[in-house]
């Protein structure tokens, strides 16, 4: 049994900062965290290994420094990691890493379940999963709220929906995306940390996964971001005092007048 | 000289410090309360490889080094002072000896289950008359034919009852003092050996501190730990690297009476502001926290020459006098700044209070330490 875990590095999101100048992140100083979407991915996986016995390879595409999210699912309990780094994969859109990534499973061979998390807590989009299974033609299931194993093999899911439960039985190899419900995840253990400190990681390149330069980084991804902005907000009080009876009227006069300003018109004409 | 931690300390501290704030934190109040012995962090602590941390991995070990041992202790230390001793007593006061005195025979079968935190351990030392003057041992073990006799009793015992093995000491030859007393290792369930009354204490309320009673127990000679008649010599090593972790925990139970405090005199407000914005309030702040940096980083000293191989006897116990002496202090100062809220049990400070006591005294009191420090400054 092998379970391949596609992960992400991702900046600590709850201390980001955008810079209002150019509207994009302040990277600088920002702790690079596993995105805390994909630890519950992880924590299927591990789980899942559990149950049945089997590897669990946690895969990511990153910076050099994305190393340190590898050791850190290797810390809390998967068997192997193997790091996409190469300059040449920078700038990739949901498109083009998810056809990294196919490239890179393909070239580890047989596998029975791909675990994502259900999405990045920077970008936000959610496709990368979903997009990774059409690329190796797996079944999918998305959101899942519960995995487990069954006698025949396949794989049991239960998918969150918004009025009730999906139910499926998936047959494997396959691919699900998993969100919080499915297990709270576990904590790197000490001799996690050792096993992680001492792990050789193979670093891949386009080359080492046979990947087509031109569906690759920026040059392969179709989307453009043209501006980021974070929206403004202003709010502006008027404060209006009811102590007499002539500034209650007076309150409830201006109050009218805001409301029509801004196309509500008082039901009854403002009468108090 | 380099103050910072390494990257593995640092992975460390924010791996038990998540599990704290997670697993141990939550039921800190209850167990004051109860004084349940906390069994379920203890199974916690061996899944996530805590018990034996500092023992190397060929014995079963997380090979931690004596920091990472210290940082572990402190930050349960910070949100249950229980936690903190029991993971201390079972590293220090078991493992330890084992480790340093053991054959390979009792590292197979007593160190390996240990440091896998299979078993528990304890360390058995002080009777009703034989506090600090430990040589004064009544327990007595009689060579018999192909082992030992032992009668007697120990009290104030750590983990006593919850734990499966215990390094107890006894006197072989009542004629030699300190050299006529052997160390041991016990089993519990032995035929003879059997558990007391259970103390009722200040604070560490889920701490177990139990009495052990000897009748006639036998003890094969394969469990004599270290040669007959170094006892002693075995229990004042053990009591060195056990005062690292009771420094530790110390450090632990002054910050973490610290972080409540800050927390407290910003949201309380008096007099229409917070109380952080009182000067009196704000001074004592920066005494807290200055003590407990200070005696952090005597702790960590101590660790670090005990890492080394260097001697670390004084260092450690002027770590463990000052740390539980600022754990008073600060603990004290913590209920002070609480008002009236700080001595009801709704907020955690005296509960931190009662437990910061228990560090002045156990594992040699603060006169003993002030006693070892002395002899090496004056000679």
């Amino acid at each position: 049994m092998r379970i391949i875990v596609a992960i992400k590095q991702v900046p600590e999101t709850s201390k980001v900062k955008m810079d209002p100048e150019t509207g994009t992140m302040q990277r600088a100083g920002l702790e690079a965290i596993i995105n805390p979407l994909d630890l519950y991915a992880i924590e299927t996986a591990l789980r899942l290994k559990q149950a049945a016995g089997g590897l669990v390879t946690v895969l990511t595409m990153g910076p050099p420094k994305a190393e340190s999210a590898l050791r850190e699912a290797v810390a809390m309990g998967c068997d192997d990691a193997v790091l996409l780094s190469d300059r040449r994969f920078g700038g990739a859109d949901t498109w083009a890493t998810a056809y990294t990534l196919a490239q890179a499973v393909r070239r580890m061979g047989d596998f029975d379940l791909i675990v994502c998390g259900e999405r990045a807590t920077d970008g936000d989009t959610g496709q990368v999963g979903p997009s990774l299974a059409a690329f190796l033609d797996l079944p999918l299931a998305t959101y899942a709220s519960k995995a487990e194993w069954m006698a025949d093999g396949r794989l049991r899911v239960e998918r969150l929906e918004e009025d009730g439960r999906q139910v499926l039985a998936l047959p494997v190899p396959a691919l699900i995306t998993v969100v919080k419900e499915i297990a709270s995840p576990r904590l790197p253990t000490l001799r996690g940390m050792k096993t992680a400190k001492a792990l050789q990681i193979p670093v891949w390149g386009p080359e080492e996964i046979e990947a087509d330069p031109g569906r690759i980084g920026l040059k392969g991804s179709p989307t453009r971001v043209v501006k980021i902005e974070s929206p403004k907000l202003t709010r502006a009080a008027e404060m209006l005092p009811v102590g007499t009876q002539q500034e209650l009227d007076d309150a409830l006069a201006r109050t009218c007048q805001f409301l029509r300003q801004i196309g509500i018109e008082p039901k009854n004409g403002g009468a108090a | 000289m380099d103050f910072s931690l390494t990257s593995t300390q640092t992975s460390i501290q924010q791996m038990v410090r998540a599990f704290a704030a997670r697993e141990v934190k939550p039921t800190a109040a209850v167990t004051d309360e109860t004084c349940a012995f906390p069994r379920d962090n203890v199974q916690k602590m061996q899944r996530y490889g805590l018990m034996g941390m500092n023992v190397p991995t060929e014995f079963g070990g997380a090979g931690a080094d004596d920091i990472s041992y210290a940082i572990a202790v402190e930050e349960l230390s910070k949100v249950c002072a229980t936690t903190g001793v029991i993971l201390s007593a079972h590293n220090s006061l078991f493992c330890d000896p084992l480790l340093k005195f053991g054959t390979p025979a009792q590292q197979e079968k007593y160190l390996i289950p240990a440091a896998n935190g299979k078993t528990l351990g304890a360390f058995a030392l002080t009777e009703p008359n034989a506090g600090t003057d430990a040589a004064s041992q009544v327990t007595r073990a009689r060579k018999v034919d192909g082992g030992y006799r032992l009668n007697g009793s120990k009290i104030f015992i750590t983990n006593a009852g919850e734990a499966d093995v215990y390094v107890v000491f006894a006197m072989t030859d009542p004629s030699k003092g300190t050299r006529g007393i052997s160390a041991f290792i016990l089993e519990k369930g032995w035929e003879g050996f059997s558990f007391g009354r259970v103390e009722e204490k200040m604070g560490i309320h889920g701490s177990s501190t139990r009495e052990l009673i000897f009748q006639d127990v036998f003890i094969p000679q394969e469990n004599l730990l270290g040669e007959e008649g170094k006892g002693f010599k075995i229990a004042m090593v053990t009591l060195d690297g056990g005062r690292i972790g009771i420094a530790a925990q110390a450090v632990g139970i002054a910050q973490g009476a610290l972080d409540e405090t800050i927390a407290y005199i910003k949201q309380r407000e008096q007099f229409n502001q917070p109380i952080s914005k009182f000067q009196a309030v704000q001074f004592t702040i920066a005494d807290m926290q200055t003590q407990t940096s200070a005696a952090r980083l005597l702790t960590y000293q101590a660790a670090d020459a005990k890492t080394r191989g260097l001697p670390y006897s004084n260092l450690a116990a002027m770590a463990k006098l000052f740390a539980s002496e600022t754990a008073g202090f600060v603990t004290n100062k913590a209920v002070q700044l609480h008002g009236g809220y700080g001595y009801t049990r709704e907020y955690p400070v005296e509960r931190m209070m009662r437990d910061a006591k228990i560090t002045e005294i156990y594992e040699g009191t603060s006169e003993v330490q002030r006693m070892v420090i002395s002899s090496h400054a004056i000679g």
